[in-house]
């Protein structure tokens, strides 16, 4: 059934030598793209023939290229993750573009995410949330007990998996136009809220990440909803106003 | 911590968003129940009804709590717009939010800029008039008995005082020897014995009327009433629903009622609230 063809296209691409250097949009022409590519194979293409040209490639983040990872982090065409919902970049193919079709690819654009170079930014601000709070505290010296002797409700099972599917991308940042990073928050503080081994520390948990988050300079949720739309792992709004209620429960604590 | 928590932190800035949105959407509930006597009710009904949101201890109160959800409101809610642009310090070169957004929700900001716009000259035109303005009429009535017009204030306690008898002032008074004089604005006293006889109406429903019908900038004001309804529309067919997920109340069961019940509340108020001033403009006589 293959019905790939080949297309040639324009790229425009920020290019950013390093952390400090200013950075602009340049322009590039690929021609014979495979359809059947994916989009990042797309990327190697054209950086082969940059080496060829013996120009500098174009720096991306990528790892797993099966949508697990969180790596990939490229704002195409104006939306991040591509035009197709449900998925991440690397699963994004070239039979979504048509021949003579101009893409921008663009880094995340947050305070919080600073360029390392071209494509690349820094998400350890993430790292530091999760670091802050996103764990449990158990003894692991020989006396654990279990997971499944402790019974959880199918339901709260249920949310907490969907909630902990979140993959770290950072498209929810990356799309918020306040560059806020509450779905990534709200997802991780529900993984372990929801379950009996996170209730222990859940006041602490929401408080330290919250501060965290804020401490790292995104921006402020006004529940536009963009995040929840373009997340690759579908996860919801409901985890947002989860993490709302935690946070006041344990500030009136 | 946990103190500072809820005042600084971002989470803590939708609570109180939220808060006073919701307490805002209850106040237009209760202002268009009152503008909308300027269609249903009489002259006489509408003014009894301002004095009473002026003088009631209670709604006193409440107009406080009022003031104050709005000044919390618009300084939050700059706050939060200033940090949320020093969160995203270089913007994209392509950007098509519209695929993920509202257009409400993306412009909160400048909708309720503009509602704050309103609400001032609003205020000026309306809200001070009736608070300090010296030269706000009080309500009278025409009667015509054997041939002849005679004009009375109406008093609080349903009596009647001709106007040709009432001086402006006690000074007035003493230089054409009028029965009666006005003081403190409203309050009708006695010449000789210098004691309060009665209280009139402060007419808001002339200045309203007068205001709409004005043959200068009574239709633009209509207008530019109509056009502020439509902001307020558009902000609060995101805000109505957004504080609810603000406060974390977001499942299945209430989430989409609570969402219809806001669209419904963010377009019928405000088209309520905007009929007055066409209906007075265009239909009153
Ligand atoms: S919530 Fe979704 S968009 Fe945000 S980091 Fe997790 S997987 Fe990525
Ligand atoms: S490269 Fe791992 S999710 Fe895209």
């Amino acid at each position: 059934m293959s019905s790939a063809k080949n297309i040639n296209i324009n790229l425009k691409i920020w290019r950013q030598k390093n952390a400090k250097a200013k950075g602009s949009m340049e322009t590039y022409k690929l021609d014979n793209v495979s359809t059947a590519s994916s989009f990042l194979e797309m990327l190697d293409q054209l950086n082969e023939q940059l080496i060829n040209d013996k120009k500098e490639p174009v720096a991306f983040d990528h790892d797993c290229r099966e949508g697990i990872c969180g790596m990939c982090s490229l704002y195409i065409n104006g939306r991040a993750h591509g035009p197709d919902t449900g998925t991440t970049t690397c699963q994004l193919h070239m039979r979504k573009f048509n021949d003579g079709d101009t893409i921008f690819i663009e880094p995340w654009r947050s305070k919080a995410f600073p360029v390392v170079k071209d494509l690349v930014v820094d998400r350890s601000a993430f790292d530091r949330i999760q670091q802050a709070g996103g764990f449990v505290s158990v003894n692991t010296s020989g006396n654990t007990i279990d997971a499944n002797a402790t019974p959880i409700p199918k339901q709260d099972a249920d949310k907490a998996f969907e909630a902990a599917a979140c993959i770290g991308c950072g498209a929810c940042v990356a799309t918020c136009k306040n560059g806020s990073a509450m779905l990534f928050v709200g997802a991780k503080v529900s993984q372990y809220a929801l379950l009996p081994q996170g209730k222990v520390e859940a006041s602490q948990r929401v408080l330290n990440m919250v501060r965290q988050m804020d401490e790292e300079g995104f921006g402020n949720c006004t529940n536009t909803g963009a995040c929840e739309v373009e997340c690759p792992k579908g996860i919801s709004l409901e985890n947002i106003a989860r993490m709302n209620r935690e946070f006041l429960k344990a500030s009136i604590k | 911590m946990a103190k500072s928590a809820l005042l600084k932190s971002s989470i803590a800035k939708k609570y109180w968003m939220a808060l006073t949105g919701l307490f805002l959407c209850l106040f237009l509930a209760g202002h268009l129940a009152g503008n909308l006597q300027l269609i249903f009710s009489d002259a006489l009904h509408f003014n009894q009804y301002a004095l009473f949101m002026t003088s009631n201890p209670a709604v006193k109160l409440l107009s406080y709590l009022t003031y104050i959800s709005i000044l919390f409101h618009a300084v939050d809610g700059f706050l939060l717009t200033y940090q949320n642009i020093k969160a995203r310090p270089i913007g994209y070169a392509k950007n098509n939010p519209s695929k993920n957004s509202s257009i409400s929700s993306r412009n909160m900001a400048v909708l309720g800029t503009l509602i704050l716009v309103f609400i001032v000259t609003h205020m000026v035109n309306f809200w001070a008039k009736m608070h300090f303005d010296e030269n706000m009429p009080l309500q009278t009535i025409t009667v015509e008995a054997m041939g002849q017009k005679q004009e009375l204030y109406l008093t609080t306690n349903e009596g009647y005082m001709p106007v040709a008898q009432v001086a402006k002032s006690y000074e007035d008074a003493t230089k054409t020897g009028a029965q009666s004089y006005i003081a403190n604005r409203t309050e009708f006293y006695n010449t000789q014995a210098k004691v309060k006889i009665g209280e009139g109406y402060k007419d808001l429903h002339k200045i309203t009327v007068a205001f709409f019908k004005d043959a200068k900038f009574g239709l633009i004001a209509t207008i530019l009433y109509v056009i502020a309804m439509a902001v307020l529309a558009f902000h609060l067919l995101h805000g109505f629903s957004s504080a609810f997920q603000s406060l974390g109340l977001n499942n299945p069961n209430w989430t989409p009622k609570i969402k219809f019940f806001g669209a419904a509340f963010a377009i019928i108020v405000p088209i309520l609230f905007a009929i007055i001033p066409v209906y007075i403009h265009f239909f009153l006589k």
